[in-house]
């Protein structure tokens, strides 16, 4: 049965745009019922902001079920707030009690700029896929799906890295802003499998080095991969660097070139 | 009627249209192709897919979001499956099979020629997705694993886990960001499409919105594919994303693109009821849960009893009272239209009284705790998150929820509305799954427009073009457009009146549910429209947005999304009210048998209804295609 929350006071980052000056809005939320997603707390504060003739507070958000990887906002200093394998939106007041007061900030790195309040922009992850966090297998002449058995366990490990949400908390969740689990979640599913085998060194390469023109460095706090929605392990960092070392080894038409 | 319907199927044996007219097409030589630059609008399945596709195949592509990137269309949100034609389980499919069932489950309202394609080209998909790394299921000897889905009598559905949506769309989305690195492929995000340009009867390009910054500004094109998704949204609480709309595909209506039945919506059965007023969206659990979960409801609409008290011969499972032989795998339209009768009738549980029992009790006895956690433990942890009741202790609660959306716009065999260069795919066109989609249909669908039928159909109409001068992005009819959408903006936020756009998309909702749902009759959709133009005009007069058109505003995006609801809810309702049988998810309550099944009209309706913008959405022009069987002969769908 559904309960009621009574005065929660929510302590939510405003900032009109990148150049902006942040600060901090206080607002009361004097009674929210427990079966509110939180990000539904966040859309009646909004209703009400607007019919005071306030604008509304800006977030990103989109599937509501912890998939697209839109949503983002850093809740009591945790990405994602206070829910193991979570998303933002997949979290819930009940895991609140009356009386509480939250703080809600947008992704802190310097690889995110904030557009507005909680919105900020995760581009780079996109560049990083770019570069090579792909199979080049043009439309059309595939082999049968069938030519290539793959041991199930190899094809379970390349899923489990595969389930990233591209929502980009581990960066948020890392004191470096590195954006290490997320290169190498993609990195990992895509050189486990025999598909990816061709490109594996020179995807490492390229993916590891645009990461690195965007992102801090990794030094294995492990913050990233307690964050991560989908708990997508830390070991795919390993696998990750033991490629990329090899890749200088492997790649030596790019070696030759230089 | 003024619409030109032409479907261009072409002449020969079913099993052969395709690949002669693949063998017949014209050709854009390579060279040549570099010299046409496409745009193609939304970045799921079907236009991630094609625009990598174009890009692979050397035209100038742009592609557009509206999402920060690519990959977070909805596509990514499908849970069950794919289906293909691969027969390798041996047990008897084949693209005649699964061109026969998808007609079937269609009730006998799609086009023949454009199921049989997406039939013949499902096994390319798998084979392309395959070799793209997408992790599908395997069995331990390293093949591919299949399962059955939706009642069909075959396994044909490949998965990935609860995610193939997400595994497919991340497919086509590194296929894209390939394009998009190399250079082939410009990328557009945060852009929303809000108006399309029509120059000398083709279609010039598009007007956007760049949603950081509101400057509306304009891109010409060679041709323009819309792949923007469905409508469902238009019933407020749905399975869709928050942000899907059907705003591109109404600016295209509104601009002279016929819209294919939009009374055919599908509501899908399992989903989690709502549990207050404030909810903003509903969460689908799998179809797959009704393999081992009984749907039942208490025979006593005042039962206050813990589901596990009520005692069985006070239970009704009425599914499988009333289907003997499918039961609990009754096809969606059935088992919806079951459970919102039993719900009706005030057996509803919950503490709304507004779902039905999923209970797994039998299946955790039979089979164990264990065996269920292993087929169902992701789907019970997020029923668990979401509703904070405990599916191993207790039955689940679901109601159906409005899903996906069968119509849309008008294309013909070359997936092109009816302006010519404007091209539709994936959900927002209406072609494969007439009246009702079965289920693991909608991933095919996408990838097979983009990745197999657009690269192919779209090359007649550019070679037309060749060496022809375009109009460019300084034509007055670009500027009167941009014109027009910079005033349409600016407008909501002079109205100064009282009520949110969400408010009013609440409401709209609600009118649209209740009377254009999951069963509709003339009293209701008379009421409808009646009332759906009220609300419009009141939104007109009493819509709040507040904020600035020159700067991220997400309520002003809301607001234009809100207003093209309206219009489009209309037409639904219209639709839906000159369609006098039912069919699929168009139920209609005065054409049903006396046992309360759906009774098609084939004699007066074995047609698409098209709509043609008259300028006054409570006045629509309706053209018609009929529809030729050649091979699938008219039958009852009976699942008792």
């Amino acid at each position: 049965m559904s309960h009621t929350l009574t005065n929660i006071t929510l302590k939510i980052w405003r900032q009109d745009g990148p150049d902006g000056q942040g600060r901090f809005e206080t607002h009361q939320i004097p009674q929210i019922s427990d079966e509110a997603s939180f990000l539904e707390m966040l859309d009646i504060l909004n209703e009400r902001l607007i019919e005071e003739g306030r604008e509304a507070i800006v977030f990103d958000h989109d599937c509501r079920e912890g998939i697209c990887g839109t949503c983002s906002l850093m809740i009591d200093g945790q990405a994602h707030g206070p829910q193991q394998g979570a998303a933002t939106c997949q979290l819930h007041m009940r895991t609140f009690s009356s009386g509480d007061e939250i703080v809600i900030e947008p992704w802190r790195a310097t690889a995110f700029p904030i557009i507005k309040d909680l919105m900020v922009s995760r581009a780079p992850l996109d560049r990083i896929v770019e570069s090579g966090g792909f199979i080049t297998a043009p439309t059309g002449g595939a082999p049968d799906a069938n030519l290539i058995p793959i041991p199930k366990p190899v094809s379970d490990a390349a899923m489990d890295n595969a389930a990233c949400i591209g929502c980009g908390a581990c960066v948020a969740a890392c004191p470096n802003g590195a954006a290490s689990l997320f290169t190498s979640a993609k990195l990992t599913h895509l050189n486990l499998l025999p598909q990816g085998q061709a490109e594996r060194y020179k995807r490492a390469e390229a993916m590891v080095e645009t990461m690195e023109d965007h992102f801090g460095s990794c030094t294995n706090h492990g913050e990233c991969s307690s964050a991560c929605p989908k708990e997508i392990s830390i070991d795919a960092i390993a696998i990750m660097n033991t490629d990329y070392r090899k890749s200088k080894t492997k790649n030596r038409r790019a070696l030759s070139r230089r | 009627m003024t619409l030109n319907l032409d479907s261009k199927v072409p002449e020969g044996p079913m099993a052969d249209k395709w690949s002669s007219y693949v063998a017949d097409q014209k050709l854009v030589n390579p060279s040549n192709k570099r010299k046409f630059k496409i745009i193609v609008v939304g970045t799921g399945l079907a236009g991630a897919s094609a625009a990598a596709s174009f890009g692979e195949l050397g035209y100038e592509v742009e592609s557009f979001t509206f999402h920060d990137s690519p990959r977070r269309a909805h596509s990514i949100a499908a849970q069950g499956g794919i289906n293909a034609a691969k027969n390798y389980q041996g047990d008897g499919d084949s693209i005649h099979r699964l061109f026969y069932d998808t007609v079937k489950g269609g009730d006998f309202r799609s086009r023949e020629a454009n199921v049989h394609r997406l039939a013949e080209v499902s096994v390319d998909i798998i084979d392309q997705m395959v070799a793209q790394g997408v992790p599908f299921a395997r069995e331990y000897g390293g093949l591919l694993d299949n399962r059955s889905f939706g009642g069909a009598q075959v396994s044909r559905t490949f998965y990935a886990r609860g995610q193939t949506g997400q595994q497919l769309l991340l497919g086509a989305y590194q296929q894209l960001s390939r394009q998009i690195g190399l250079g082939n492929v410009k990328l557009w995000n945060r852009i929303e499409m809000v108006d399309v340009v029509n120059i000398d009867g083709r279609c010039a390009g598009i007007v956007t919105r760049d949603l950081m910054t509101g400057e509306v500004r304009s891109h010409a094109a060679h041709a323009v594919v819309l792949a923007t998704g469905g409508y469902g949204n238009a019933f407020y609480l749905s399975t869709n994303a928050m942000a899907c709309n059907a705003t591109a595909a109404w600016r295209a209506h509104r601009r002279g693109a016929g819209f294919a039945n939009p009374s055919y919506t599908q509501i899908h059965p399992t989903c989690i009821p709502q549990a207050d007023e404030f909810q903003s969206k509903l969460t689908l659990m799998s179809e797959s849960l009704r393999n081992d979960g009984r749907i039942w409801v208490p025979k006593d609409p005042d039962e206050t009893r813990k589901a596990a008290d009520v005692p069985e011969d006070e239970r009704d499972y009425y599914l499988e009272r009333i289907y003997p032989s499918f039961g609990n795998l009754a096809p969606r339209d059935v088992s919806s239209r079951a459970a919102k009768r039993a719900v009706d009738a005030g057996q509803g549980v919950g503490p709304l009284k507004n779902g039905v029992y999923l209970d797994f009790a039998d299946a955790i006895n039979r089979l164990g705790v264990n065996v269920i956690k292993e087929r169902y433990g992701n789907l019970f942890d997020m029923y668990e998150r979401i509703t904070g009741e405990n599916p191993y202790e207790m039955p689940m609660r679901i109601y159906p929820a409005s899903h996906y959306t069968m119509g849309g716009l008008w294309v013909d065999y070359e997936l092109q509305t009816t302006i010519p260069g404007l091209f539709a795919a994936g959900e927002a066109n209406f072609s494969d799954h007439g009246a009702n989609r079965l289920g693991a249909s909608a991933l095919m669908q996408g990838l097979s427009d983009g990745y197999f039928v657009l690269p192919y159909t779209i090359a007649p109409y550019l070679s037309e073009l060749l060496n022809k001068p375009i109009p460019d992005e300084t034509h007055e009819a670009f500027a009167a457009a941009e014109e027009e959408a910079r005033d349409r903006y600016q407008g909501y936020l002079e109205i100064g009146g009282t009520k949110t756009p969400d408010h009013f998309h609440r409401e709209l909702g609600k009118i649209i549910w209740d009377y254009c749902g999951m069963d509709r009759s003339q009293v209701g959709l008379e009421k409808a429209l009646a009332e759906i133009p009220a609300l419009h005009e009141e939104f007109k007069k009493d819509l709040r947005v507040t904020g600035d058109g020159a700067s991220l505003n997400q309520t002003l995006e809301k607001a234009a999304r809100v207003d093209d609801f309206f219009e489009l809810g209309i037409l639904m309702c219209k639709d839906a009210l000159i369609r006098e049988e039912s069919c699929g998810g168009h139920f209609r309550s005065e054409h049903q048998t006396d046992e309360g099944e759906a009774m098609r009209n084939d004699d007066d309706f074995a047609h698409v209804t098209a709509w043609e913008w008259s300028g006054d959405p409570s006045n629509p022009i309706e053209n018609r295609e009929p529809l030729v069987y050649e091979v699938v002969e008219f039958a009852t769908r009976s699942y008792k």
